[in-house]
């Protein structure tokens, strides 16, 4: 309680004030393991270990809340000064409890939780994988955080209008393009099922690997050949050596050069499931608008 | 010393035993088997099984078949020749049993390299292009070469097997730990690196199947003529050395033979379990050998098991893919399980 200035207590209380005085009273989230979590009061020391759940809690504008991340949460820049705590897979667990947080932020599958528990934490694990995955996550988040549901809804319009309007200006005849977005070199595939996918679709644009295959199946290769798509999309440090690989000059997307590669930054926007999703919608239609014929 | 060996492992005598007229049918078979299988496998991919015939009216299809699947699956082939050569090579010269290909370091000299130039790959362009010039295969050459030559200098040279075997090991472990290091603090290279680990034969080119042919050819040449070296030394170090054997430089040929042929499979194929122990020993259940055999038998088995394990890759969840490593685990080891307790039991 005692970081909280006067000025977040008035707007918090004016924003819950139908609860009366909400902020007192426990906290009750289930996460995304089915495990009901209660919080004494609204957390003022969070620690997040997932890079999507840092960038929820600061599009929140509960940065100032934050007081530890792992290693690869590396946006927005206010966050840049705070201590790490290991990553995702690998937490320092002793790191984390010096920073007696009120509430760890972590992702299902991150090792520690158990032992986070163990050691008298609130841990909340939370693992965002579609869209309905990611309005659900802002949601709980902002639950967590102690404020009301509107915050939430207000960010998720935010960035489902920041969708759209990716969409909007992309021409008509997206819809007759054929995208092959790589993951990574194995190679794995966004499929139409994953969050990437549905942007895909949201923008208009047709994916190569159809929703039965899984949200990132290990594809054959040849399986791209055959699909032959009309733009492939993938990160800087999975493009170099793609166009080389047995029978790929004869897919469309490489002959006629129709090949996005967006740098790391770019990369880190589009492939993690949090609040920057309008902004990698934007970036994917970017290129679609380059390689679309009007 | 005697050569530690398990009963039905039966180290090849010397002495021609009347199994090894069963050579040449095996030989022949092994050979059959494959052709038969290759050209069945150019109708696998990732449209699950489809007439061969039919696909050649197609011009895209066609260049599926002739410029994706007929590589891949002589690929495969060459590289489980390859790495089937060196493990008869590594079980003779270190005279055990569990010896295979990857022991003097260089799948994680490989490893690392690659692990390294794929998380270089993100960090600046100078290192893109330069790593893009050389190649992830070149680097995961230069590593697997680099990691034997720092085995031998751990060992100080070939004198003592042991030796050389627990340097193999320490750098083995250490490289190895290096590369965790890497992909934990560069997550990005994970799963492309998980998916070198387990092999995948799904990149390879004509030019890929030139290069694993070519030194394949030299290898099996090298391992044919060193093969009296490998026979005399299953009688021990010293009645090889009593036969007049110089065992030093036989021996360092003998690791060079295997440092090519398993970094030149690694490089193209990331870094396939269990065909390099399995194919030896699954030949000499089937047949009792000296040296001279067994390297050809062994290759000719492991190309066999690695194309069957590509094929399977391929079609069993197309057009998704199953790492081919699992597989090959999965065929060798129930395969060599199933021959052992036939034999014992």
């Amino acid at each position: 309680m005692r970081r909280m200035g006067w000025p977040v207590w008035a707007l918090a209380l004016g924003l819950v004030g139908w609860l009366g005085a909400a902020w007192a009273q426990p906290i009750t989230v289930t996460d995304d393991r089915g495990r009901t979590v209660v919080l004494p009061a609204a957390p003022q020391r969070v620690v997040s270990i997932l890079p999507s759940l840092t960038e929820t809690v600061c599009e929140l504008q509960q940065c100032q809340r934050l007081v530890g991340v792992d290693r690869y949460s590396n946006w927005p820049a206010a966050i840049q000064a705070l201590p790490r705590v290991g990553g995702g897979i690998d937490p320092n667990v002793e790191a984390i409890v010096a920073l007696r947080p009120d509430v760890v932020l972590a992702a299902v599958s991150s090792r520690g939780s158990e032992r986070l528990e163990a050691l008298g934490l609130k841990v909340v694990a939370l693992e965002p994988k579609t869209h309905a995955d990611m309005r659900r996550v802002m949601g709980t988040v902002a639950r967590v955080l102690g404020l009301p549901a509107e915050d939430a809804e207000r960010l998720w319009r935010h960035i489902d209008a920041a969708v759209s309007a990716a969409a909007q200006s992309l021409p008509p005849n997206v819809r007759r393009t054929k995208v092959y977005f790589e993951v990574n070199r194995a190679p794995y595939a966004a499929g139409a099922s994953s969050f990437i996918g549905e942007t895909l679709a949201r923008l208009g644009a047709q994916n190569i690997v159809p929703a039965e295959l899984g949200p990132f199946p290990k594809l054959n290769p040849e399986f791209v050949v055959r699909a032959n798509p009309d733009v492939i999309m993938v990160g800087a440090r999975n493009a170099p050596g793609m166009t080389e690989r047995p029978g790929w000059e004869r897919i469309r997307a490489v002959r006629e050069r129709r090949v996005c590669v967006f740098d790391n930054d770019d990369a880190d926007t589009i492939i993690r499931p949090g609040p920057r999703l309008g902004e990698g919608a934007r970036l994917l239609a970017d290129c679609l608008r380059k390689h679309v014929q009007p | 010393m005697k050569p530690s060996v398990s009963p039905w492992f039966a180290s090849p005598t010397l002495a021609a035993s009347p199994r090894s007229a069963r050579c040449w049918p095996l030989a022949a078979a092994l050979v059959l088997a494959a052709a038969v299988l290759g050209t069945l496998g150019l109708g696998v991919g990732s449209t699950g099984i489809e007439p061969v015939w039919a696909m050649l009216a197609d011009p895209i299809a066609a260049q599926i078949v002739w410029d994706i699947r007929a590589p891949r699956t002589l690929g495969a082939w060459a590289a489980g020749a390859l790495l089937g050569l060196a493990g008869a090579v590594a079980q003779g010269l270190f005279r055990n049993p569990l010896a295979d290909p990857f022991l003097l370091g260089s799948a994680a000299g490989a490893s690392l390299t690659v692990a390294l130039a794929l998380a270089a790959l993100g960090v600046s362009p100078f290192a893109a292009t330069w790593i893009v010039r050389l190649g992830l295969t070149g680097a995961a050459f230069l590593g697997a070469v680099a990691a034997v030559l720092l085995t031998l200098a751990l060992a100080r040279g070939v004198q003592h097997t042991l030796r050389l075997l627990l340097a193999g090991v320490v750098v083995g472990m250490v490289l190895g730990a290096l590369t965790s290091l890497v992909t934990l603090l560069v997550p990005d290279v994970l799963q492309a690196m998980q998916a070198f680990l387990l092999g995948s034969t799904g990149f390879v080119g004509w030019s890929a199947c030139a290069i694993m042919m070519a030194v394949g050819t030299v290898c099996i040449g090298a391992a044919w003529a060193l093969a009296r070296v490998l026979d005399g030394l299953t009688l021990g170090e010293a009645t090889a050395q009593s036969l007049g054997l110089p065992l030093a430089p036989l021996r360092l040929a003998l690791v060079a033979v295997i440092a090519l042929a398993t970094g030149t499979a690694v490089t193209q194929t990331g870094l396939i379990a269990f065909v390099g122990l399995a194919a030896p020993h699954l030949v000499r259940t089937l047949v009792k050998v000296t040296h001279g055999w067994l390297v050809a038998l062994a290759s000719l088995m492991g190309g066999l098991l690695l194309m069957v394990a590509d094929l399977l890759a391929r079609g069993l969840v197309a057009p998704q893919e199953i790492p081919v490593g699992v597989l090959t685990a999965v065929l060798g080891g129930g395969y060599l399980l199933w021959l052992m307790h036939r034999r014992t039991g």
